[in-house]
């Protein structure tokens, strides 16, 4: 197990750091970095002069390197635009998108599966019709349009809720909603499949046979071997939801990470970017990892392979 | 973009959905107020932002003011100046004043702060603010000479404006990082809370001298960042926020409607222009070097009903590579009548009877410059539509890779031509042109001390440019500020947010 665990981390560092590599080459493609952080109104006397003082006069692959031997010991740098240390930052940025991406999953989880499981159980019912209706209808609909219609029932017309600003929890009510429900229709139909497969299967006809209880035969037989795609699913919901909450954190103006790498790309704020794009592929690769060992716990058949 | 068909329908629908529910903070004596950029430093000297010029202004004091109504220079942490010679203005400075930490204003903190601000190595943003300046020297408690690289007539323009007094005392110790987070100024409101990117709070200045400025009579400030403008609209119908601005011709328009909200709309100094590669960087065969060609594109479009269909407000059509308003921006020039059947007799004239196709560059406003390429279509000027990032345009540009490009420019406020046409026109790596008359007449204009010679050869520069044409000059920007009806505010063309002229109604 131990040399399963140094192997998979091993591959984690190396495609974090393939992906940084990549990325900030990208970042050089995009635009000259001096021209970006002289901002709009400097002159080319300016720009030259950025150019110097933040050494992008030297090659790119200097650049990296040095980047790169810092980022090892957790020193991310300064932010060209804030003028602030890039780990202290994104630790300020990033605590408001992760309550925001764990509440977002949770509320797909805890709505998706039970939804999944029920219209899995009642195929082409009413129950089944509405479940898929809400699905299509989180699917088609764009988080800033449903965030808005949040905003005008909940804080204007109703006044329960915040619409912006991130001072307490109800600040987060309507983000997870809007979050959640952006990732809510892929799980539960999968879940609603996979229970449909199950529930067909011959061990579940041989356990139903054998006399056990229809709870039983859902929750004990079907539903644990109907979740195993769906926990790999929700890890990577998970990893987009760090990283994509970007239109959700304008709406609300959350200030979380994913807006915050939004903008620092369009200032050319290198070392932002940069750590952001480290630790986002980090978390992504956590997340698969872990949704591994959770399957290879739901599924034994999956520890031997 | 904000300015999404998408979104204007749908802050059109929160609009519909919301009217009829908002109050004020009068009890509380704070405006709310929304930015839509996330500011990187309150220093004001580490920030380019206009959100930025707006907290300058109100927590900082320059020596001079300029009366955004009359143009008038007054006195404002200096009481009088005058030039010593060509390159040394010598101040008399207001005593009684401190700062907001405490500290008194004196002759060292303006020497401390032009010393640091002028030394290329402490890194200002803005450099052309404040590079024009050599040092300042102290001649007593409360008289100072600042000393000029060169001759800088526009010296008392820039001393209105962006540069800012800070205290020697606490600016040595705190450098921009602490002055980021804890501001201190002379200003008419100080900095009590700051939190990077989101949150600005400001307490009117109780002790605040006899500026110009005028004292504040809102006593608390309270500045959110949101991005998403109409989230800005939900709170401002929801009653959290008070005022917003920069908000789009088309929402703006639908609020006054509603006849809810004060909408105000000013001009302000930033202008539209096409620059085409007269020179023949991009391409030593370009159309754009024929002067027909040139004049074609400018007969080409019809800024008037760009202005009234898109812009709406206070934008006006500019025939001029200046702001009106600005001194030395002579408004007697060629102006181009919208004639699409002149543009192509003159395209057929320059050779291209059946037009031609050519890279047409954008950065912003992406609607803006879409309408503009749809009248270059209509006389036969084909355009491969790009729009890119301003960092990787303004990149190409300095490369002279461009062979037209939609721009817009500022003026950084400042209401001094040298600040828009010297900025383009004297061969740095943005002059598409490199005319060496205008240069000359330039050079005059930006060292002459006498003001009716600068008018005079920035006239002869202005009128060359509109001959030539050089560019196509489009139209001048506005802004909607929309705020509630307790709220009394009038705004002024440099669209700076001045809280001090703010009331109660």
């Amino acid at each position: 197990m131990l040399h399963f665990i140094l192997k998979r981390l091993f591959l984690a560092i190396l495609v974090a750091g393939t992906v940084s590599f990549i990325s900030f080459s990208l970042m050089f493609l995009s635009g000259d970095p001096a021209a970006a952080l002289a901002g709009e109104t400097a002159s080319g006397e300016d720009v030259e002069a950025i150019r110097v003082l933040y050494g992008f006069d030297r090659p790119m692959l200097v650049q990296y390197a040095e980047w790169l031997g810092a980022a090892v010991t957790g020193d991310f740098g300064e932010s060209y635009y804030f003028k602030l240390p890039v780990a202290s930052l994104i630790a300020e940025r990033l605590s408001v998108t992760m309550i925001l991406g764990v509440c977002g999953i949770s509320f797909s989880l805890l709505t998706a599966v039970p939804l999944g499981v029920i219209a899995a159980m009642r195929p082409n019912s009413l129950i089944d019709r509405a479940a898929l209706f809400l699905s299509v209808a989180g699917q088609a609909m764009p988080s800033f349009w449903f965030g808005l219609i949040l905003i005008v029932v909940f804080s204007i017309k109703l006044g329960w809720l915040p619409a912006s600003g991130t001072s307490g929890w109800p600040n987060f009510v309507m983000p997870t909603i809007v979050l959640g429900y952006y990732a809510m229709p892929a799980i539960m139909r999968l879940t609603r499949a996979g229970m449909l497969d199950v529930l067909s299967s011959d061990y579940i006809r041989t356990a139903r046979a054998k006399g056990a209880s229809e709870t039983r035969v859902l929750f004990k037989h079907a539903l644990r071997n109907a979740i195993i795609p769906v926990v790999s699913l929700a890890a990577v919901q998970m990893g987009f939801m760090l990283g994509g909450s970007i239109v959700v954190e304008s709406v609300f103006a959350l200030h979380g990470a994913g807006y915050l790498a939004w903008e620092s790309i369009g200032r050319n704020d290198l070392p932002t970017v940069q750590a952001l794009i480290l630790i986002f592929s980090m978390f992504y690769i956590v997340f698969t990892f872990l949704s591994d060992v959770l399957n290879a716990w739901l599924d034994p058949r999956m520890r031997s392979s | 973009m904000t300015g999404s068909f998408l979104k204007t329908t749908i802050a059109a629908t929160v609009l519909l959905a919301a009217a009829g529910s908002a109050s004020a903070d009068k009890a509380s004596d704070t405006v709310n107020v929304a930015f839509t950029k996330e500011l990187e430093n309150v220093d004001s000297y580490f920030n380019s932002s206009r959100e930025g010029v707006v907290l300058q202004r109100a927590v900082w004091d320059g020596l001079i003011y300029r009366d955004p109504d009359t143009n008038e220079y007054k006195g404002n942490l200096a009481t009088a100046w005058e030039w010593i010679d060509d390159t040394t203005l010598e101040f008399k400075l207001r005593e009684g004043v401190t700062f907001h930490n405490g500290e008194p204003f004196n002759a060292d903190d303006v020497v401390f702060t032009v010393n640091y601000v002028a030394d290329e190595a402490n890194g200002v943003k803005t450099q052309r603010n404040v590079n024009w300046m050599k040092s300042a020297e102290k001649i007593d408690d409360y008289t100072v000479r600042i000393h000029l690289k060169n001759a800088f007539p526009a010296a008392i323009e820039f001393l209105s404006g962006p540069v800012s007094m800070y205290p020697d005392e606490y600016y040595a110790e705190a450098g921009p990082s602490g002055m980021g987070l804890k501001p201190v100024g002379t200003g008419p409101y100080k900095v009590t809370e700051v939190v990077p990117g989101q949150h600005f709070v400001l307490e009117a200045n109780e002790a605040y001298h006899d500026s110009p400025k005028g004292k504040p009579t809102i006593k608390n400030i309270d500045i959110r960042t949101i991005p998403d403008v109409n989230t800005q609209m939900a709170e401002l119908f929801s009653g959290s926020l008070d005022l917003i601005w920069q908000v789009p011709a088309d929402l703006a328009e639908r609020l006054s409607a509603m006849e809810q909200f004060t909408v105000a709309n000013e001009s302000t100094m930033r202008v539209g222009y096409l620059v085409m590669d007269a020179a023949g960087r991009s391409d030593p065969e370009t159309p754009f070097k024929d002067i027909r060609v040139r004049q074609a594109v400018n007969h080409a479009i019809d800024r008037e009903t760009l202005v009234s269909a898109l812009l709406k407000g206070k934008s006006q059509v500019v025939w001029t590579p200046c702001f009106p308003s600005q001194f030395g921006c002579d408004q007697d020039v060629t102006q181009y009548d919208y004639n699409p059947e002149k543009a192509k007799e003159l395209l057929a004239e320059a050779g291209y009877p059946d037009g031609f196709t050519t890279d047409f560059y954008a950065y912003r406003n992406r609607d803006y410059a879409e309408a503009i390429t749809l009248y270059l279509n209509a006389v036969g000027i084909k355009t491969n539509f790009k729009m890119l990032q301003y960092s990787a345009l303004r990149e190409l540009n300095m490369k002279g890779e461009v062979p037209i490009t939609f721009q817009t420019w500022g003026s950084y406020s400042i209401n001094d031509a040298s600040a828009m046409v010297s900025q383009f026109f004297k061969h740095g790596a943005l002059d598409a042109s490199r005319d060496d008359v205008v240069l000359a007449d330039l050079d005059i204009a930006d060292s002459a001390t006498d003001p009716k010679v600068r008018e005079e050869y920035y006239s002869k520069a202005i009128k060359r440019i509109a001959d030539e044409a050089y560019w196509a000059p489009m139209f001048s920007y506005n802004t909607n500020y929309v705020f509630k009806d307790e709220i009394g505010y009038t705004p002024t063309p440099d669209e700076v947010l001045r809280f001090t002229t703010m009331t109660w109604n």
